[in-house]
C-alpha cells in the first residue's frame, strides 16, 4: 500500500531535524541502551501454547518511547501467523506489565488484530518494565515471552511536534524579515480597518459633547491575548485622549488588568507632555465576578452617560448586555473581540466590530510602528501558505480519488502528514 | 422551612431587583447592584486567598505552616520566583519604587504571548488547515485508502468548508486593499462569515432565553407556589 511510502517519506522530517537537535545539546536524545530491549535478549521464558490456542504473536521491540515527555513505553511485535492469514481467528493482542519478570503481570492494554504495536502511556520514568504479549482467539490464548525490562524517559526534544515546530519558525522567519524591512524605511501597506478609522472619531465626539469616554478591556486576565491586544490600543486611544484632555473612564474586573491599564494610560499622558492630568482613578477594580462587573457596568453607562464606549478584548456572556446598555444611551459603540460566540451580539448592537484578527492588527494599524507593521505582513505570509497548502492538497485529494492513483495520494497523505498533531 | 423561606425571598427580591432595570435605574436596582459587587468581591478575595495565594504559594515555600508539623514536608522553591514577583507588584503602593512593579507586568505578558503562540498556532493554524484538506469528489467507497464521500451532500459540504476558509482567510488579509478578484473573493468571505454569525447568535439567543426561563421558573414555582404553600393557601 502507499502508506509505506507515506511512513517512509514521513520519516525524512525528523531526520531534517536531527542537526537542530544537536545543536540544542547532545543530551536531546537519551541514552539508547538503559532504556530499549530488542529481540536478540529479550525473552526469558517461552510462549505457552496449547492446541487450542492460536499462533503467538512475538514480541520485537519493548523501549522508552522516543521524542515525548517521558512516562511512556513502546511495545511492538510481529503479527500472529493466524492474523491475516493462516486460521486467521485472532481477535487481538492483550498487553501484560510487570515491575519484575517474575512477578504478578497486569494487563495494560488491548490492541485489535492486524496491529503491530502498543504505547503504554502509564509508566514511571525510572522504573523498570518487563511486558509480555497475550494473542486472543475465540479458541484460545497464547502467550508470547518476557521481553527484558525497559525504562522510560523524558527527552529534550519532543520530536513528534516537530511539524509545529517548522510551521512556527516559518512564521517566525517571516516575521522577523518583514519587521527588519520594516525598519530600514521601506513602507508596508495596510488596508484600511472600518472600526480603526472611526477610533479618532469616536473620541472627538466624546471632547465636544463633554462626554467621558467608557473603556472595557474584557473580563479576562492578562494570560488571555485578547487582553493583551485591548490593551495596546488603549495605550493608542489614551494618547489621544490626553491630547484631547477627555475623560476616560475604565472599570476593570481583574487586579493585575488594572496596574497594567493604569500603567498604559500613565505613559500615554507622559508621552503627550500632560502627566499632571493622569489620575488613578481613571481605572478603577469593580470586581471578578462576571455579571456583578456587568451589574456595575451597566449602572456607570446609564448614570454617567459615556458618550463613546470601547470593548476591547476577551468577552462571554456579558457582551450583549452592555453592548445593549451602551446602545440604549445612545454612544458611539466599538468593539473587538475573538471570541466567535460574542462577536454576532457586538456586531448586532455596536456602531464598528472588529472581528477576530482585526484587534491583534489593530494596534498596529494605529501606531504605524514598523515593528508591528512587519509582525502583521508576516502573519499574512503565514495567511497565504496556509491557503496555497489547503488548496493544493484539497486538489491533490480530488485527483487522488478521481483516478485512483496511489502515488498521487501517498504524496498528498505526506504532506497532510505535516500538518498531524500527536 | 422559615430558613428556606427567608432565602427564598431574598432570592426573589434581588432578582426582581436586577430585573427592574429593565424598565430603568432605579434605587432597587442600586442596592441590588451595591450588594451583588459587594458579596462577589469578597467572594473573590477569599477564593484568590486559599486558592491561590495558600494553595500555590505558601503550600510549596512553608508547608510546615499549612501542615502544622505533620505530614511530609517538601518545599518547592520555584514558587519563590512567583513569591518575588508578587512583591514586586505590591511595589506600586510605594512612591519612589513603583516602577518595579512594571517587571512582573512585563513577565506576564511576555509569558502569555509565548505560552499562547503554540496554543493558537495549533488550534486555530495547524488543525485548521488539516481539517480542511478534504477531498472535493471522490468514490462511494473507500477505494485505495481515498477517504471516501459518501454522497453528494457531503461533497457540498466539502466544498463549502474549503470555500469558506479559503474566502475567510482572505478577508483577513491586511496587506493587499480588498479590490477586484481579491476583494470579491473578500466580499465572498465575509458572507460566509456573516452567516456563520447569525447561526450562532440564534443558537446563542435561545440558550439565554432557557436562562430566563430559568430564573422565571424560580419566581414561579419557588417564590410563588412555597411561599402560598407555607401561608396554606
Amino acid at each position: 500500500m502507499g502508506y509505506s511510502v507515506i511512513s517512509g517519506l514521513r520519516k525524512s522530517v525528523p531526520t531534517c531535524i536531527i542537526a537542530l537537535t544537536l545543536l540544542l545539546g547532545p543530551s536531546a536524545f537519551a541514552q539508547e541502551s538503559p532504556d530499549t530491549a530488542t529481540v536478540d535478549s529479550v525473552f526469558v521464558s517461552e510462549a505457552v501454547e496449547s492446541a487450542a490456542s492460536p499462533r503467538a504473536a512475538q514480541l520485537n521491540v519493548v523501549q522508552d518511547s522516543r521524542g515525548d515527555a517521558g512516562g511512556a513505553i513502546s511495545v511492538k511485535w510481529f503479527r500472529s501467523p493466524d492474523d491475516g492469514m493462516g486460521a486467521d481467528n485472532i481477535t487481538g493482542y492483550e498487553i501484560f506489565r510487570s515491575e519484575s519478570p517474575d512477578g504478578l503481570f497486569e494487563s495494560v492494554g488491548f490492541a485489535s488484530r492486524g496491529r503491530t504495536s502498543f504505547e503504554d502511556a502509564t509508566t514511571v520514568d525510572g522504573q523498570t518494565y518487563y511486558y509480555y504479549l497475550a494473542t486472543v482467539s475465540a479458541t484460545g490464548v497464547s502467550r508470547s515471552g518476557v521481553s527484558a525490562g525497559a525504562r522510560s524517559s523524558a527527552q529534550w526534544l519532543n520530536t513528534r511536534d516537530i511539524d509545529t515546530l517548522i510551521i512556527g519558525f516559518i512564521i517566525c522567519f517571516s516575521v522577523i524579515f518583514f519587521i527588519y524591512h520594516a525598519q530600514k524605511g521601506k513602507k508596508l501597506f495596510l488596508r484600511k480597518i472600518a472600526g480603526l478609522e472611526a477610533v479618532d472619531e469616536a473620541i472627538g465626539r466624546a471632547t465636544e459633547m463633554g462626554r467621558p469616554i467608557l473603556f472595557i478591556p474584557g473580563i479576562q486576565d492578562l494570560d488571555n491575548v485578547q487582553t493583551v491586544a485591548g490593551l495596546t490600543i488603549l495605550g493608542r486611544i489614551a494618547r489621544t485622549i490626553a491630547d484631547y484632555d477627555t475623560k476616560i473612564n475604565m472599570p476593570v474586573s481583574r487586579s493585575i488588568v488594572m496596574a497594567t491599564a493604569r500603567e498604559t494610560i500613565k505613559q500615554a499622558y507622559v508621552a503627550a507632555g500632560r502627566p499632571d492630568a493622569y489620575s488613578d482613578d481613571m481605572v478603577y477594580y469593580l470586581t471578578d465576578e462576571q455579571f456583578g462587573y456587568v451589574a456595575a457596568v451597566d449602572g456607570i453607562m446609564v448614570r454617567e452617560k459615556p458618550a463613546t464606549c470601547f470593548y476591547l478584548g476577551a468577552f462571554f456572556a456579558e457582551s450583549l448586555i452592555m453592548a445593549e446598555t451602551g446602545n440604549s444611551i445612545g454612544a458611539i459603540q466599538i468593539a473587538g473581540t475573538a471570541m466567535p460566540s460574542q462577536l454576532p451580539f457586538f456586531i448586532a448592537a455596536c456602531d464598528y466590530t472588529l472581528i477576530g484578527e482585526e484587534l491583534f492588527a489593530a494596534s498596529a494599524y494605529l501606531s504605524d510602528e514598523p515593528r508591528q507593521l512587519g509582525a502583521l505582513k508576516g502573519q499574512d505570509v503565514g495567511k497565504i501558505i496556509a491557503m496555497s497548502v489547503i488548496l493544493v492538497l484539497c486538489i491533490l485529494f480530488s485527483v487522488a480519488a478521481i483516478t485512483e492513483s496511489e502515488s498521487i495520494l501517498s504524496l498528498a497523505n505526506t504532506f497532510k502528514g505535516w500538518f498531524s498533531l500527536s | 422551612m422559615l430558613n428556606e423561606m427567608i432565602g427564598l425571598w431574598i432570592g426573589a427580591f434581588l432578582t426582581l431587583g436586577i430585573m427592574s432595570f429593565l424598565y430603568k435605574d432605579n434605587p432597587w436596582y442600586k442596592i441590588c447592584e451595591a450588594i451583588f459587587i459587594g458579596i462577589s468581591a469578597g467572594y473573590w478575595f477569599a477564593s484568590m486567598w486559599w486558592q491561590n495565594l495558600v494553595a500555590k504559594l505558601i503550600d510549596n515555600l512553608w508547608p510546615a505552616l499549612v501542615a502544622l508539623g505533620h505530614g511530609e514536608i517538601q518545599y518547592n522553591l520555584v514558587y519563590l520566583v512567583a513569591a518575588v514577583l508578587g512583591v514586586m507588584m505590591l511595589l506600586r503602593l510605594v512612591p519612589g519604587v513603583g516602577w518595579l512593579s512594571r517587571w512582573p507586568i512585563a513577565v506576564i505578558v511576555g509569558a502569555t504571548a509565548g505560552l499562547q503562540f503554540i496554543n493558537f498556532l495549533v488550534s486555530n493554524g495547524v488543525k485548521q488547515i488539516r481539517n480542511t484538506i478534504v477531498p472535493l469528489f471522490g468514490p462511494i467507497s473507500d477505494a485505495g485508502g481515498i477517504p471516501p464521500v459518501q454522497s453528494w451532500e457531503e461533497a457540498l459540504g466539502n466544498v463549502v468548508i474549503l470555500v469558506g476558509t479559503f474566502t475567510g482567510l482572505v478577508y483577513f488579509f491586511f496587506s493587499k486593499e480588498h479590490k477586484g478578484l481579491f476583494g470579491g473573493t473578500a466580499k465572498v468571505g465575509t458572507w460566509f462569515i456573516m452567516i456563520t454569525f447569525g447561526a450562532s447568535f440564534g443558537y446563542t439567543v435561545m440558550s439565554r432565553m432557557s436562562l430566563f426561563i430559568g430564573r422565571l421558573d424560580f419566581l414561579v414555582n419557588d417564590w410563588v407556589m412555597v411561599t402560598l404553600d407555607f401561608v396554606g393557601l
